[in-house]
């Protein structure tokens, strides 16, 4: 029964994702696309986390970690390239 | 090593020390310290003659590949012997008229004696080898010291294209005859011709047979210069004349006549065989001596009338062999056309040496060899003269020169011909003796002309561009010799005639031959042709200005040579076409041919092979959230083709990866989808890096062009390996030894996380190249950035 639950809510946060991954190819801007990327990367959160209970393992409890912090760094690296065009800035006085 | 190996590679290791003695000497002309080698070598080889005669074969092996059966084997019998005496004495006649002849203050010395002593070594090495590879090696040497000789004066246009036009047809003769050897190999299991020779009724019923006989006749017709393959010949005249004389008259073009002898008793058993070789020589007999007669250059004339020389003495080798057909007493009706053939390349070796140095001797004192300027030297270099009509007289066939003995005996060889009772002989070989006469009457015509038109005539001292005289003695010496013998054999033919068995024991082996060669023998139809062929050459020879015209009818498009020309120059044309036709330099079409091939090859194998197999048996159950992942992927992927702009394409990628993660982390790798999570964020950002970089030109967004011939390849791809992956699947033939792993990973290498441990401890060769990968990687994007050479030079 708990299973089936979590089947369930696995099969829900997919359906969330297909939307997600919807608006990242219709977009209609780049930010939402961004911004649906970043939904995207949490929602792996929330998988890998059920699919941990469902595996009955710890062994994915980094991957959980990980992707939040890529998430946050890859959206952060976008939002910079959207705003300056650039990511990494010249260190001035080594020009 | 015996003394005979010294023998034949002692010109190889003197050719080592010429470029030092060159130097250390350079007042001394260079070709007086190698005269007494071909001397001594000649005196040598004299010293086996008595022994020789008697029947004696000298044979004498040193071992080079010896697990191969390849060896260096010496075998002298009465052939080989006689070659070697004709290099040898030859050859120390045209070094020493090469002395005379070649300035040691213009020329390169140190190169032109290298090179011909590597010729005369290699020349050697061919004659006296009985192992066939040794002899295709020595074979390839003198190809390759005749190129170089041909060139020697390279900074000449027509020198450069003559020797690259023999280099050319030689060695694609001898590449040839190297597969005859390796046929001959497979029939037989050895290289040695005389082990070959007693199998030689397997041979002639294997399959291989045909081939083989083919590929060794071309060797020896390239060499030879044999119709079709006479091109090279004339422009051969572009070397040096003592080269001429030596290579180009008495010894290269005679190895291919020495391949076909030598290899008489093995294939001689095949009418092929003698069709083939009393065929093209005859032809080339009658080619040679009809295109002589239109040439103006006195080396041209020559050139042509060596060519239609060697056509006589091949087909009298080719219907010689007749002989073998027949028992022993029958058998002696047809060997007097190998005893001529014998006969003949002897005389050919003395007159046409002796022709060639005299050319060289008008050219050398006049400045010119065209026949057009020159005239009426019969006065003035009488000596010279003297050569010529001994020489040409011969040629021509008069007596009491050895021409005419070996003419005649030349005749009786060809009307022997149509009594030849198979292989079509007896109605097709009435032809041999109306084409050898017809050819003998051209060949009395150029004669003359050689004579006559150097020597006879009015005096053109304003065509000339030195003041013509006598040659000094040093010139002269070698042809007088070379016409002393010309005479000396000619009145005492039997002098040679020991020698002539002897060859012919080699040639024909198991028979018995008692050679007499008479200058009288009676009023028969011999000395009837030749009164004829006399009769007819002076009619021609004076009426040469009315039917010379029929020399300009044949337009020169038709010409061999320029079939060689236009060949070349459209094997080059189509190789260009063709590889500019699929290098188009565009890697798309590359990639198209790439995957062509891949669904080409694989699919047939596919289908060929009935290797498409589906079995379910062995298949996980489906979990729904595993389909909406896959959904995600494909949908992902396919909108990544229609996306409109590059930004777009970079983040789908990005959530295709991601995705990807996903999947490892429901196929419980926690590992991969770690490392896979990190990477792609990474390689994203390298994307977006690029991207930001475009140049700004050709920025404008646009979407890919819908092509049909690559939406068919992509599809392809995507089928085949499918199919393959559920083939292979479908038919896993073999536990997997994982089962080690899992047993072993805690045990014996102190690890519980089981990838870890295959990657660093079980494997861990894998692991040590992909850091060095990685290594590499970062260092060259390192270098891509900051070397920037050509900086400077653009700006």
């Amino acid at each position: 029964m708990f299973d089936f639950v979590l089947y369930i809510t696995l099969l829900c946060i997919s359906l969330a994702m297909v939307g997600l991954v919807y608006r990242v190819i219709k977009g209609p801007s780049t930010p939402d696309r961004v911004v649906a990327l970043d939904g995207l990367g949490i929602n792996l959160v929330a998988i890998i986390a059920i699919l941990s209970i469902i595996l009955r393992t710890s062994a994915f409890l980094d991957i959980i970690l990980l992707i939040g912090i890529l998430a946050f760094i890859g959206t952060v690296t976008f939002a910079k390239f959207l705003e300056k065009g650039v990511i990494l800035e010249r260190d001035r006085d080594n020009l | 090593m015996s003394l005979l190996h010294l023998a034949i590679i002692s010109p190889l290791i003197l050719a080592i020390f010429i470029p030092f003695v060159h130097k250390t000497f350079p007042k001394i002309h260079t070709g007086w310290f190698l005269l007494p080698l071909p001397v001594l070598l000649f005196a040598y080889f004299l010293s086996f003659l008595s022994t020789t005669i008697n029947g004696q074969t000298t044979m004498e092996t040193l071992a080079w590949i010896p697990t191969l059966g390849i060896n260096f084997t010496v075998r002298l019998d009465g052939l080989g012997l006689l070659f070697a005496m004709l290099i040898t004495g030859i050859g120390a006649l045209v070094v020493l008229y090469s002395i005379y002849y070649l300035s040691k203050e213009k020329e390169k010395l140190n190169q032109f004696y290298v090179y011909l002593l590597l010729f005369m070594g290699a020349m050697l090495g061919v004659v006296l080898s009985d192992n066939l590879i040794v002899l295709y090696a020595f074979w390839e040497l003198t190809s390759f010291s005749s190129f170089l000789l041909i060139g020697y004066w390279n900074h000449r246009e027509r020198s450069r294209y003559g020797a690259q036009k023999s280099m050319l047809i030689t060695v694609f003769g001898g590449l040839s005859m190297l597969g005859g050897i390796i046929l001959l190999y497979l029939m037989t299991g050895t290289f040695s011709i005389s082990e070959a020779i007693v199998l030689a009724d397997v041979i002639v019923n294997h399959e291989l047979f045909t081939a083989a006989l083919l590929c060794f006749l071309l060797g020896a017709f390239t060499k030879s210069a044999q119709f079709p393959f006479h091109i090279w010949l004339p422009d051969a005249m572009e070397a040096p004349t003592p080269v001429s004389a030596y290579l180009h008259s008495a010894t290269m073009v005679k190895a291919g006549i020495y391949l076909v002898a030598r290899l008489t008793p093995i294939f001689a058993l095949s009418g092929l065989w003698i069709w083939l070789v009393a065929g093209i020589g005859i032809l080339t007999l009658f080619w040679g001596s009809f295109n002589a007669v239109k040439h103006t250059d006195l080396k041209g004339i020559l050139a042509y009338s060596t060519i239609s020389q060697l056509g006589l003495i091949m087909s009298l080798l080719g219907l010689g062999a007749a002989s073998l057909h027949y028992s022993t007493i029958d058998a002696g009706f047809y060997t007097v056309a190998v005893s001529a053939a014998v006969f003949h390349l002897l005389n050919h070796a003395t007159f046409k040496g002796s022709l060639f140095m005299m050319v060289g001797i008008v050219d050398h004192e006049t400045g010119t060899r065209d026949i057009r300027n020159l005239g009426g030297l019969m006065t003035i270099m009488p000596i010279t003269f003297t050569i010529a009509i001994i020489g040409a007289f011969s040629m021509a066939g008069l007596p009491p020169f050895n021409g005419f003995l070996s003419k005649e005996m030349f005749f009786t060889g060809m009307l022997r011909a149509q009594e030849i009772g198979f292989f079509n002989m007896g109605t097709l070989g009435i032809l041999f003796p109306i084409i050898a006469w017809v050819a003998s009457v051209f060949t009395f015509i150029y004669s003359m002309i050689i004579v006559f038109k150097t020597f006879t005539g009015k005096f053109q001292p304003e065509k000339l561009k030195v003041k013509p005289h006598e040659a000094p003695l040093g010139l002269l010496i070698s042809p007088v010799i070379l016409v002393s013998l010309v005479v000396i054999i000619g009145l005492f033919p039997n002098l040679v005639a020991p020698l002539i068995n002897t060859v012919m024991a080699s040639i024909l082996p198991g028979m018995e031959f008692d050679v007499h060669i008479y200058h009288w023998h009676g009023f028969n139809t011999e000395l009837f042709m030749t009164i004829g062929v006399i009769l007819a050459g002076i009619l021609l020879y004076k009426f040469m200005p009315k039917w010379t015209g029929v020399y300009t009818r044949m337009p020169e498009r038709f010409s061999f040579n320029s079939a060689y020309d236009n060949g070349l120059a459209a094997i080059q044309k189509g190789a260009n076409r063709f590889t500019n036709a699929y290098m188009t330099n565009s890697i798309r079409t590359y990639l198209i041919y790439i995957f062509a091939f891949f669904i080409f090859t694989l699919g047939t194998t596919l289908i060929v092979k009935n290797a498409f197999t589906l079995d379910t048996s062995n298949v996980a159950s489906i979990h729904a959230f595993e389909v909406v992942l896959v959904v995600i992927i494909a949908v992902g992927s396919i909108s990544i083709l229609f996306a409109k702009s590059r930004m777009t394409t970079i983040i789908l990628l990005g959530a295709v990866g991601y995705s990807v993660s996903l999947f490892y982390a429901i196929f419980r790798a926690p590992d991969l989808a770690l490392t896979q999570l990190v990477i792609e964020t990474v390689s994203v950002a390298l994307f977006l890096l690029v991207f930001y970089h475009l140049p700004k030109v050709s920025r404008h967004e646009e979407t890919r062009q819908f092509k049909m011939g690559n939406a068919i390849i992509s599809v392809g791809v995507g089928v085949v390996v499918t199919m393959i992956a559920l083939s292979a699947h479908s038919g896993k033939a073999f536990d997997s030894i994982s089962q080690y792993y899992i047993e072993n990973t805690y045990k014996k290498a102190a690890g519980e996380n089981m990838v870890n441990v295959i990657l660093v401890d079980f494997r861990g060769f894998d692991t040590l190249f992909e850091i060095a990968v990685l290594a590499i990687a970062a260092l060259g994007i390192f270098s891509l950035i900051k070397l920037r050479l050509t900086r400077g030079k653009e700006q």
